[in-house]
């Protein structure tokens, strides 16, 4: 970080990137976007640029690895060595290893896992630019290209952090907030069932500003869950238009 | 990190926690006896071994000299590893760290880094040039559930006892001199993890009820009892609800803690 600005919000409210306290970044999210792919997704999320790609349901390699009651979910985040200011080593590092691990663990409550024992998918999610908030962004995308594999859920999960930049909670962190604001909680949750299904946290929060923040979060899930579901059935629009066209011709 | 559970015990695990008791004759929120012993190896600069029921962790300590990162050139470096070692647990594999101790070890860094337990500000030499390198290793010895409180205290333990190398500047030379002073520490974060099991929540999780439980979050409380970290595992879910019952009852515990440890 070159040099701090005094203030990451000022006295109107109105944060460095002009939002407010309680505002989103702007959304774009896409079903369907890779050929290749069982079911895909792509997000972008203020500069947050994601793609997920899903392969499966399909026979485990190494096959040792398979359940005989359910289904297994794997998971790779990884992170595009031009995604960031500074060149990032293609190796995945501690950092991603972890972030697979838990986005993988807020998908797993939200599949039928046991409809399609011994058998895997997997979750491919390149992070192309990254803004803060890369695990939010990815998990929303992922769920759809879960969906988009044809795969049955109980509800999309739907990700979104709130955090506290100088004295005030807010929605949303991107970057630079992320990196010098006071606290970070990322939120992942499924809207229909009431439930988290990803938290962390980091910085300090006194008790009362974590459940705010917390519900912010929430908050901020429950209004990207409209755009996310928009998002699966446009493709199926477009879908049914095609097909609508090749039937009258 | 499973070993292999038969149903039967599964049932009766769930059926005593929906009766509010559990395999030891604790309650839901009794947190096990646990000991530290502390400063057990000579070698290195701080050290703890906590026994927290039959789990067993060691952490080492170790100081040295060595370059900043270049975004911070005024703070020390501290970076945290851990080892699931093959003679804890049938279950542990020999190999370079798996998912399951990245995790641990990050959850570890990320309780004592956002506390600032350590002042790092105090490890620097000289400004972007050298600082002290403080390496964390937390060693598992025994697997008997709850590794990451086990694992936080003792690596906040052993940085508490851990000593720094005097050192003095000549012709642009750091020498070391004889004696130590101590880690300048500013905070004592202690983690307490809370399972899920059967929709109720459970405090300190021992090895069988971490095979049946549906979540868990864990959460590091500092010195003034506000939250600094926060991390929810395993694949299942929490009501917002459950949440802040969790965050009430590790505020508890951790004070409990803290009260017996005098951190």
């Amino acid at each position: 970080m070159s040099e701090k600005p005094e203030k990451l919000i000022d006295k109107k409210g109105i944060r460095l990137d002009g939002r407010k306290a309680d505002e989103l970044r702007p959304l774009k999210i896409e079903v369907g976007v890779l050929p290749n792919a069982d079911g895909s997704a792509y997000i972008e999320h203020g500069k947050n640029k994601i793609l997920v790609g899903v392969f499966g349901p399909r026979e485990m390699h190494p096959k040792h690895l398979s359940q005989s009651d359910r289904m297994v979910i794997r998971c790779r985040y990884h992170m595009a060595p031009f995604s960031v200011q500074e060149r990032k080593s293609p190796a995945p590092s501690r950092r991603e290893v972890e972030l697979s691990k838990v986005i993988r663990e807020s998908l797993e409550p939200s599949v039928f896992v046991d409809l399609y024992p011994r058998s895997g998918i997997d979750v491919f999610i390149e992070v192309l630019q990254a803004d803060g908030g890369t695990r939010c962004a990815s998990i929303t995308a992922a769920s759809l290209a879960i969906a988009d594999a044809g795969i049955p859920l109980r509800d999309l999960v739907v990700a979104c952090a709130a955090g506290k930049i100088d004295d005030t909670v807010v929605l949303d962190l991107y970057d630079a907030e992320d990196k010098l604001g006071v606290a970070d909680v990322p939120v992942a949750y499924m809207p229909n069932l009431n439930a988290v299904t990803l938290l962390q946290m980091d910085g300090v929060l006194t008790p009362k500003e974590f459940e705010n923040a917390m519900n912010m979060a929430i908050d901020g899930c429950k209004k990207i869950y409209p755009i996310q579901k928009e998002a699966l059935r446009a493709k199926y629009m477009a879908a049914r238009e095609e097909l609508k066209e090749e039937v009258e011709e | 990190m499973s070993t292999l559970l038969t149903r039967v015990r599964q049932k009766q695990i769930g059926q005593m926690i929906d009766a509010g008791k559990r395999l030891d004759g604790r309650t839901l929120t009794d947190y096990r006896e646990f000991t530290i012993e502390e400063g057990l190896i000579e070698r290195a600069e701080g050290s703890a071994r906590i026994r927290l029921g039959k789990t067993d962790v060691l952490v080492g300590v170790k100081i040295e000299t060595g370059e900043p990162f270049p975004d911070t050139p005024n703070d020390g470096v501290l970076t945290v590893n851990a080892e699931l070692v093959p003679l804890a647990s049938a279950s542990f594999e020999p190999g370079p760290p798996d998912e399951n101790s990245i995790e641990l070890a990050r959850i570890v860094d990320r309780g004592i880094r956002e506390s600032k337990a350590v002042s790092s500000d105090k490890l620097v030499i000289e400004s972007g040039k050298k600082v002290f390198v403080v390496f964390v290793d937390v060693y598992v010895l025994n697997h008997d559930g709850n590794l990451i409180d086990a694992s936080a205290l003792a690596a906040v333990a052993a940085l508490t006892n851990a000593k720094m190398p005097n050192y003095e500047i000549e012709d642009g030379e750091v020498k070391t001199k004889t004696g130590y002073s101590p880690l300048p520490m500013k905070s004592h974060p202690i983690t307490v993890t809370i399972a899920k099991i059967n929709d109720k929540l459970v405090v300190d999780p021992q090895i069988e009820e971490e095979q049946v439980l549906d979540a868990r979050i864990s959460m590091a409380v500092n010195d003034e009892g506000n939250i600094c970290a926060i991390q929810k595992g395993c694949a299942g879910s929490f009501t917002p609800q459950q949440i802040i019952e969790a965050s009430k009852i590790a505020q508890e515990k951790a004070a409990e803690i803290r009260k017996k440890l005098d951190w």
